[in-house]
């Protein structure tokens, strides 16, 4: 358990160094994730036991940390509830903004990756 | 006389502590989560919704300040870092799908990621909101860390963008499902991928709880939008005059 909170931290470290080094818009954790994702694959047939070993136990961390990610969100949430007078007399503009926009790019994506998929599909079964 | 001091007194010393404010906090999301999964998964009853609304009137009853509960709850906050680099794993697992999908991957993330910024420029304009709170809109589909960060470079209010932001995840894991269910897509790749573009880690977390493949397929969105969107709209700056 500690080796791989001990690594994912390390990762994240890494990351908003780059971060902050090369002062780029991409957050530290997103370089982190890129670069953990990098070692998985390298690391992917190696035999050596303490890697794969670590390997798991860091799967498991991560399902555990992953399962609760709604949890993370609550305490910036919060403030976003305290802080709604930022938004003073447009509350309900900017919410129907909101509202239309996402319900809206939710659907256009998912139903242009779905036929594009499909058009894969068709395509491989024809050959 | 004497005991209710000395429960003011026990009160004032917790109200000063972190774990009063993290037991909070968990306490309030057991309680979310649990009509979450009574209510047998339904969007509308969003857990994360449930316990920012516990936790707020708490707050506002008891008259704490959010900087008093957010120093002490800012441990759970702290953990959003090294989850995100753990969105690793899930990523890694399904590397295959992930290869055999890059080309549809590439065409909708772009798309999708220009349809968000489009849309959002459109209603807002639509509804006549001046350009300082429109700039802070654009951003919003993505990761708060990122959109702050692209608010703040276009002439945006990244405290602005923050709330938009967090208000754009919840009203997408709430009411997806529903466009998805009306076009009748099936997809769970292409389902998953959409809530993590539009509503990044609170969409992801809701696909997530749905399928295994849908939530793969949303943290990736998460990652890859994000990218693409600090991309996209500084360029788009330069190229138009919005």
């Amino acid at each position: 358990m500690l080796k791989s909170i001990f690594i994912i931290f390390l990762f994240q470290l890494i990351g908003e160094s780059i971060q902050k080094y090369f002062e780029l818009t991409i957050p530290g954790p997103v370089i982190g994730l890129i670069l953990l994702l990098i070692s998985l694959i390298l690391t992917k047939s190696t035999k050596n036991i303490f890697i794969t070993k670590t390997k798991e136990e860091i799967t498991t961390t991560s399902n555990f940390i992953i399962g609760y990610l709604s949890l993370l969100f609550v305490p910036i949430g919060v403030g976003v509830v305290m802080h709604l007078s930022y938004l003073e007399n447009n509350y309900i503009e900017v919410l129907g903004v909101i509202f239309f926009s996402t319900v809206l790019t939710i659907g256009f994506t998912a139903l242009l990756m779905e036929i594009i998929n499909n058009q894969f599909k068709k395509h491989a079964r024809k050959k | 006389m004497l005991e209710k001091n000395k429960l003011y007194t026990i009160w004032v010393y917790l109200q000063a502590e972190p774990l009063f404010w993290l037991t909070l906090t968990i306490g309030a999301f057991l309680v979310g989560d649990y009509l979450y999964k009574k209510s047998k998964l339904n969007p509308l009853v969003n857990p994360v919704a449930i316990s920012i609304l516990l936790v707020a009137s708490i707050l506002i009853a008891t008259g704490i300040s959010y900087e008093r509960y957010f120093n002490g709850a800012k441990f759970i906050h702290f953990m959003l870092g090294p989850a995100t680099v753990a969105l690793a794993i899930p990523i890694y697992k399904q590397i295959h799908l992930i290869k055999k999908e890059t080309t549809s991957i590439f065409i909708s993330l772009i798309a999708g990621s220009l349809f968000a910024i489009f849309s959002t420029y459109f209603f807002a304009k639509l509804m006549k909101l001046d350009i300082e709170i429109i700039y802070s809109m654009m951003p919003r589909s993505v990761t708060a860390p990122i959109a702050m960060g692209i608010s703040e470079l276009i002439g945006g209010v990244p405290s602005l963008t923050a709330i938009i932001t967090i208000l754009t995840g919840i009203v997408g894991a709430s009411f997806g499902t529903f466009a998805l269910d009306i076009l009748r897509v099936k997809d769970m790749t292409a389902r998953g991928f959409a809530f993590g573009l539009a509503s990044h880690g609170i969409g992801t977390a809701r696909a997530m709880s749905r399928n295994e493949t849908a939530g793969i397929f949303a943290a990736l969105a998460l990652g890859l939008s994000g990218v693409a969107t600090s991309i996209i709209i500084p360029l788009l700056f330069k190229l138009i005059n919005f």
